[in-house]
């Protein structure tokens, strides 16, 4: 959804409003940015089932508003600038670049983070599929390299071709290793725990299939 | 069979990293009243600081701190140990992006935002901005030139039959750990700070802080539980952000937290050194080295920082597994008006290892045979043909056996064929192979590092709790130490908890590099677990009414004679006996000396080896290639963690061979490096895989010295793998040439680079490297790659 800052204050969505453009309350709470006060708003975030009403500087990212603002911090910041995937998240089961996108764009949509992916106890099986796979070294990545293959798993059941993909008319493109390693080629490992990362997501694939 | 040795357990961290509830140190709980920093860089290579207006960044909203060179409180330079490496420059900046003030506000973008309001005059000063050109100046050094000599080669290249000369660039590297250079400090009472730092070196942070600080080192705590991915880049450049947080928090009485922008981090923090590498090697019919002479121009940037050891283990790399009898090696550590440059995993030896596989491929070529023939040729031997030009005997050789079982494992006589025959009927596109063995030494250089210490302490419930010297970045050093401590108790790993590590539990202790980290920290660990498990063994003794020497620790029990009992009794009984459970460790390498005057002596305690075949496939009309099949074979000894163990080799080999084929640092000629962030600078993506990637460990290995369990280090040597995939590339240009003519490909051999190394072949002249300025050298001298026989 490619929408300028400048949109988002001029058109806002409906549940997005001003809350004020006097100086912000005070400058511990985040709102004193260099230059003037600036304006906040209200967004209502919905993270890991839970929902939270929070007043953002419009220009917070959704990646800082669940690192600093909700304590969410298994999301990570490796670039800032959309470029290593450690930031992804899940958005309505779509992965996105959490780093790349407004908190108060996604008002009442559901966001899924890394610590809202298992089910209670029990690990998402892509998160037991990385533990049993080594998925991973330093494990800065793999928040946003385990999100981004729940996302691509659901792309692929539903049927969305790849850049690989040999037959766009296929309905259902199998799931190959090829197939698995373009679709997540937006997430970067320096410590280039690759080839797990693979094992891992065919693992899972496998499972619920 | 033991349930702790050589199995595959998770990395320690491992159910953490899977839910996102590791706590890397930009996740911990923030402090009251934290301010946040931002460093305000150089905008000048070389320049006077004529004037420097920070008025405006003090009085900007939020602003509670802006300090320079003259507000550090005890001495302004972090060289770890050379002095060169001020913390903020003061009247010269020696660097484009070198930091000169830092601002602590109450966010971070107040903080940054307000750096950018710094009015700074500079007074430009001639910079010397190419290795090129550093290298034509003799007073362009960091360091004094070293030389190691053995035999006569002068005599033994002008005898020999054949002759090649030759110069080979070599690009650097930015580590990019995910997790960028963070610290926060915290100040205590009466001097007191506790900084935790993203670092692989928490002592030297500890004593550099003081020393700025101008307190003694007891007042002063780093802490470092885990990195996200250090590589050598958090060896001596994390004590950046640490020093600086740590002063401002001084001086503001506040934490303060300092976590560098990618961009920032990018181009204020050092990278490998790129290397121009000149060789005149004289060799027989057969491809037999007769006599070799390399000068070894090391780019280590505007300071000495790590750059002496770095370039003295390229100096002892260029023989890799080749007996060299006549060789001259001549280092110059050349400086430049660029960024400092540092420990990058393999410390400067990838960069010796490329240099003389290079030349074994150049050789191969002009003999007009298959390359790895020419190197077994020149594999070290029996004695005297074992002796590294350093004078060290190599003793364990294994890398006769393990390319020939890789050889055969990956088809490599077969391979060749239907290259051969691939890229005859194939125009546009060439395939390439090589084989690439690696032999590479373990122990820091530097003798005195070779040490290190632990603390353990076992709980009356029988849990053990264990601080170590070492830095987890990844590597698994963490779940390995643990490993070998529940297997002295005899107990399962899980009762071994691994806390963060810490300089008040464990002092003095040394980098974690070298790849050393589980081969130092293990023996001490061991030796401290080993102290307790005497005492107890005392106790159990008395209670069981057996000797000491009867009772055997295992499966979580004490055992003597007819009796036996839980670990966690013992340990209650022993509490009740007066006796302490909690003991240090310490351990330091043995065998290893060095004189640094006559460049001879035993710096290694042993070698790590490894080979890797790699065949690629070039496309002529655009230069781009991809990888289609690698297999690598890798000496482990008999290896702690197999799991751990596959994981650092295959990484190592995929950032070697993005080191020397995407990954282009690219400097304008102002000085400014233009590749500071993902989006320019491309490090390998998962789509880089080779399809098929067979990796495995050598299963005949074992460590011939008593290193731990007879296991090998594994940090750096397999990084050396991916010159396989240069040499591949490499391989498949020659292939687009009709006749055999020599080609110099330099590295790093990006597209453009390999497009360009055809174009020449194809348009008949002479091939050189001149096209296409390899980062540091812009302005290269006129290509001097020639047969002169
Ligand atoms: S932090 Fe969002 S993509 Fe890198
Ligand atoms: S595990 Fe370190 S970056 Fe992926």
């Amino acid at each position: 959804m490619p929408v300028g800052r400048r949109a988002v204050l001029g058109t806002g969505t409906a549940a997005v409003f001003i809350a004020g453009v006097a100086p912000g309350p005070d400058a511990a709470a985040g709102e004193t940015r260099g230059e003037a006060t600036v304006a906040t708003v209200t967004v209502e975030l919905h993270v890991n089932g839970a929902s939270h009403r929070l007043t953002l500087d419009p220009r917070t990212t959704l990646l800082d508003a669940l690192r600093e603002h909700l304590a969410l911090t298994g999301s990570k910041k490796g670039c800032d600038h959309g470029q290593c995937g450690a930031c992804t998240v899940l958005l309505d089961g779509r992965r996105i670049n959490a780093c790349l996108t407004l908190a108060v764009l996604h008002d009442g949509q559901p966001v899924t983070t890394i610590e809202g992916l298992a089910d209670g106890e029990t690990l998402h099986p892509l998160q037991a599929a990385f533990i049993e796979h080594d998925g991973f070294q330093c494990g800065y990545c793999t928040s946003g390299q385990i999100c981004s293959a729940a996302g691509m798993l659901e792309e692929s059941r539903a049927g969305m071709p790849s850049f690989v993909t040999a037959d766009l008319a296929e309905p259902q493109p199998p799931l190959t290793d090829d197939e698995i390693r373009e679709r997540m080629s937006g997430n970067i490992c320096r410590c280039a725990a690759y080839p797990n990362i693979v094992a891992a997501i065919r693992k899972a694939a496998e499972i619920r299939a | 069979m033991s349930s702790n040795i050589g199995v595959s357990h998770p990395h320690d961290s491992a159910p953490l990293h899977a839910s996102g509830t590791a706590i890397y140190i930009d996740d911990m709980p923030e402090p009251r009243a934290l301010l946040h920093a931002y460093i305000g860089l150089s905008t000048e290579a070389h320049a006077r600081i004529v004037a420097r207006d920070l008025s405006a960044v003090r009085t900007a909203p939020g602003v509670v701190a802006v300090i320079a060179a003259e507000d550090v409180p005890g001495v302004n330079d972090i060289g770890p140990s050379l002095p060169g490496d001020p913390i903020f420059a003061d009247d010269v900046t020696e660097y484009h992006g070198q930091a000169l003030f830092a601002v602590a506000a109450t966010t971070r973008e107040a903080a940054r935002a307000a750096a950018a309001l710094a009015v700074i005059a500079y007074e430009p000063l001639p910079a010397i901005l190419t290795l090129d050109e550093a290298l034509a100046r003799e007073d362009a050094r960091v360091l004094p030139s070293r030389l190691i000599k053995r035999g006569e080669p002068e005599t033994a290249i002008a005898r020999a039959p054949h002759r090649l000369r030759g110069t080979l660039r070599i690009g650097g590297q930015d580590h990019f750990y995910l997790e960028g250079q963070i610290a926060v400090s915290q100040p205590g009472e009466q001097g007191d700070m506790l900084i935790f730092s993203s670092t692989q070196n928490p002592s030297e942070i500890q004593h550099l802080v003081a020393r700025a600080l101008a307190v003694p080192d007891h007042n002063v705590v780093c802490e470092t539980r885990r990195m996200g991915g250090g590589f050598g880049g958090k060896e001596s450049q994390a004590a950046i952000p640490a020093a600086i947080s740590a002063i401002l928090a001084a001086l503001t009485k506040r934490p303060v937290k300092l976590r560098l922008d990618r961009d920032d981090d990018m181009v204020l923090t050092g990278k490998r050194h790129p290397f121009r590498i000149d060789y005149d090697v004289g060799f027989d019919g057969s491809g037999r080295i007769e006599g070799i002479d390399f000068v070894l121009a090391g780019d280590c940037g505007f300071s000495p920082d790590l750059s002496g050891g770095i370039n003295d283990r390229a100096m002892m790399h260029v023989d890799n597994c080749y007996f060299l009898e006549n060789i001259s090696i001549l280092s110059h550590r050349c400086k430049t008006n660029t960024v400092s440059n540092t420990a990058f995993r393999g410390f400067g030896g990838p960069q010796g290892i490329m240099a003389i596989e290079y030349v074994m491929d150049e050789i191969a070529r002009h003999r007009r045979r298959d390359p790895l023939e020419i190197r077994r040729l020149n594999f070290y031997g029996d004695g005297p043909r074992n002796v590294t030009p350093y004078g060290m005997a190599v003793e364990d050789n294994v890398i006769g056996e393990l390319v020939e079982e890789l050889a055969r494992s990956a088809d490599y006589a077969e391979r060749l064929q239907e290259v051969a025959a691939f890229n005859e009927r194939s125009d546009w596109i060439k395939r390439g192979l090589a084989l690439v063995p690696v032999k590479f030494g373990i122990s820091f250089t530097a003798i005195h590092l070779n040490q290190a210490g632990a603390l353990v302490q076992l709980y009356t419930d029988g849990s053990v709790l264990l601080n170590h010297g070492g830095t987890e970045m990844g590597q698994g050093l963490f779940i390995k130490v643990a490993q070998v401590v529940a297997e002295e108790f005899g107990i399962p790993v899980e009762r071994v908890r691994v806390s963060a590590t810490n300089t008040s539990k464990v002092p003095n202790t040394s980098p974690t590099a070298a790849s050393a980290g589980t081969d130092l920290n293990a023996k001490a660990a061991q030796a401290a677990a080993h102290a307790i498990k005497q005492r107890l063994a005392h106790v159990a003794a008395g209670e069981f009414g057996v000797p000491p020497t009867a009772v055997i620790f295992a499966n979580g029990e004490v055992i003597g004679g007819r009796r036996r009992m839980r670990l966690a009794e013992l340990a209650k009984l022993a509490r009740m006996q007066r006796v302490s459970m909690s003991s240090t460790g310490f351990y330091a390498t043995p065998k290893i000396q060095f004189d640094p005057v006559s460049q001879t002596g035993r710096p290694f305690y042993y070698f790590a080896y490894g080979a890797a075949l790699a065949e690629v496939e070039v496309d002529g009309l655009t230069g781009e290639y991809r990888q289609r099949r690698v297999d690598i074979l890798h000496d482990c000894g008999k290896s702690l963690n197999p799991a751990i163990d596959l994981g650092q080799i295959e990484g190592g080999f995929v950032q070697g061979a993005g080191w020397l084929t995407t990954e282009e640092l690219w400097w304008d000629a102002s000085g400014q490096l233009r590749t500071h962030a993902p989006s320019t600078y491309k490090i390998p993506a998962i789509g880089d895989l080779p399809p098929i990637f067979n990796t495995r460990i050598y299963q005949s290995g074992r460590n011939r010295e008593n290193a731990i369990f007879r296991s090998k280090a594994v940090g750096e040597p397999p990084l050396n793998l991916g010159i396989a995939v240069f040499l591949a590339i490499k391989d498949a240009v020659m292939a687009f040439a009709a006749s055999r003519r020599p080609c110099s490909l330099d590295a790093p051999a990006t597209p453009e680079r390999v497009l360009m190394a055809i174009e020449r072949l194809r348009a008949g002249g002479a091939a050189s490297s001149d096209e296409v300025p390899v980062p540091g050298t812009a302005a290269g001298r006129p290509p001097d790659a020639e047969a002169a026989e």
